[in-house]
């Protein structure tokens, strides 16, 4: 889009800015839009399961919900606690926010399609979400408030215990593809397994468990359930949002919500092809990879509510258990079981 | 003219933010600022064409360092007072270590000055830095590399031990042991007599 500003008569540096501007708003936008409907989507999924209706009231069947819910937060009165710490205390949601938006910027919709194509992307990616639970800490502590207290120090504590697998199973994919560029990535999964069949490193056997893992670990790391201890309602009233109301309340929503359809996206992108249809066959490639890619990160969405609405809460200490003696373990193998199948593969067994 | 503009931002708040770590009044407000002073180091190191660095700066110390940090300080109970009183007894010792940083890093900067201390080709632009950092460091540094990685090693060994009591009252949950359990022992029948009662 550069060029096409400079063809326009632009000078480069403007151009690369209004493009870049554009580019964001581009993103940005449809991705605020999409968390409204994924609300809506996952509380229809919920109410599925639980045998109810869900939302049904705003708009042709509750389509609107959501955005009364934001409307109705959006006129309510900013509450800020008399003895919060009010610098911190604002800027907590906002953190949060950002950093689930900035993190698109690396996201390949397509060949080509991406904000900026940079080869640490995947590190991007690493360095961006563990920034996220800063909005959870900071929070927690500046509410001065002892149930957001005792979240701060849940997230904090699980974030760094789940960043660890998920680092090895990253190191696995990078270690596959040979880059840490989210479009390379992608594109040596085409035909990457099954007789040049099918795309996507989830189909390969020693890559599977790997897939799981990240699953499971992408659900702590967004602190859904059955992780949601930093939330957990019936210890914690409603963890670091407890002191917050209106609009810096819907920040955290909004904030938590990008982050889960990322960690779709991640999910899709990093193990089962991204862009790529699941088969290798010419046909299916008429179909654009943005579709793709949306459809996948809708089913990993599905799966996401699903586990949501169907399993109960973890304790502290299983969670904990899961996260540095299972997951660790597991992965760390598998990055030694990894390399020396690649080794074998490139040099021969050593004789 | 950005790059230059960029440069002035980051290194002005990575001194301010540095400064303010110190001046913070509120411990949990210095670690704070340190994670900004990290963040702005890796804006910098990202301007000097290091984005492998500047990104593992985020990951290893603001992702991870800090969160720890922070959750030790937040934790803390500190007494402004008892800490302000110890002031004028550590003041000399204080300024000895300022004096000796500030000559180690006045001796770096004259070492840097005067040249690379090995020789070697620079690395060339186009080659992504994680390449150059990979080639260096399982090339020419394995050794060393290797070795740094037993010395951290023996230090996590060290520091597992160190904490690591084996209590032996603790209810924990062993998972093995749930999954092995037979119904026909895990249940007993007993017909307690009127009053009495019964032993578990």
């Amino acid at each position: 889009m550069t060029d096409f500003f400079v063809s326009h008569g632009m000078v480069y540096g403007w151009a690369w800015f209004l493009a870049t501007i554009i580019g964001i708003l581009v993103i940005a936008l449809p991705l605020m839009l999409a968390v409204a409907m994924v609300i809506y989507a996952e509380r229809k999924i919920w109410a599925a399961i639980a045998l109810r209706r869900g939302p049904n009231v705003v708009g042709p069947w509750g389509l609107l919900q959501s955005f009364a819910d934001g409307l109705k937060v959006f006129l309510k009165e900013t509450i800020v606690p008399s003895s919060a710490n009010k610098g911190l205390f604002l800027i907590a949601p906002i953190i949060t926010f950002t950093v689930a938006l900035i993190v698109w910027a690396v996201v390949p919709f397509d060949v080509g399609v991406v904000l900026t194509d940079i080869n640490v992307g995947l590190l991007y990616i690493l360095a961006a979400s563990s920034l996220g639970v800063y909005g959870v800490i900071i929070a927690g502590w500046a509410s001065n408030s002892k149930y957001p207290f005792f979240s701060a120090l849940r997230a904090a504590a699980q974030m760094v215990s789940y960043e660890v697998s998920i680092g090895f199973v990253l190191i696995c994919v990078v270690l596959y593809s040979g880059s840490f560029n989210l479009t390379d990535i992608v594109m040596k999964q085409q035909g990457n397994i099954g007789f040049g069949l099918l795309n996507g490193f989830g189909f390969n056997p020693l890559l599977f468990p790997m897939a799981v893992v990240f699953l499971i670990s992408s659900m702590a790391e967004t602190f859904r359930t059955p992780f949601d201890l930093v939330e957990a309602e019936s210890e914690l009233v409603a963890g670091h949002q407890t002191e917050y109301s209106s609009m810096s309340f819907a920040l955290f929503w909004l904030g938590e919500y990008a982050n889960v359809i990322l960690m779709c996206a991640l999910n899709a992108i990093l193990f089962w092809g991204g862009f790529l249809p699941p088969l290798n066959i010419g046909f299916l490639y008429a179909v654009p990879g943005i579709i793709w890619l949306f459809a996948k990160m809708a089913f990993f969405f599905f799966v996401f509510g699903w586990v949501k609405a169907t399993v109960p809460r973890y304790r502290y200490d299983q969670l904990m258990r899961l996260g540095w003696k299972i997951f660790l373990p597991l992965s760390l193998l598998f990055v030694v079981l990894i390399s020396g199948w690649l080794m074998i593969k490139t040099q021969g067994l050593p004789v | 003219m950005i790059a230059t503009l960029a440069f002035y931002l980051f290194a002005t708040l990575t001194i301010a933010s540095a400064v303010l770590v110190i001046f913070a009044r509120n411990p949990v407000h210095s670690v704070l600022w340190l994670i900004v002073a990290f963040f702005n180091a890796a804006g910098l190191m990202l301007l000097l064409g290091a984005e492998f660095i500047a990104m593992l700066l985020v990951i290893v110390y603001v992702g991870a360092v800090a969160v720890l940090f922070l959750f030790i300080v937040m934790m803390l109970d500190i007494d402004f007072a008892a800490l302000r009183s110890g002031f004028s007894k550590n003041l000399p010792f204080g300024i000895l270590i300022a004096l000796v940083l500030l000559a180690e890093m006045v001796l770096a900067a004259a070492a840097w000055k005067a040249g690379p201390v090995t020789e070697g080709a620079p690395v060339a632009a186009s080659q992504p830095n994680i390449e150059a950092v990979g080639a260096a460091l399982y090339g020419r540094y394995l050794f060393p590399f290797e070795l740094a990685g037993l010395i951290l090693l023996v230090a996590m060994i060290g520091a597992i031990v160190l904490t690591h009591r084996s209590r032996g009252d603790v209810r924990g949950q062993k998972i093995s042991r749930q999954v092995d359990r037979d119904p026909k022992e895990a249940v007993r029948n007993l017909n307690p007599g009127v009053g009495e009662g019964m032993k578990l």
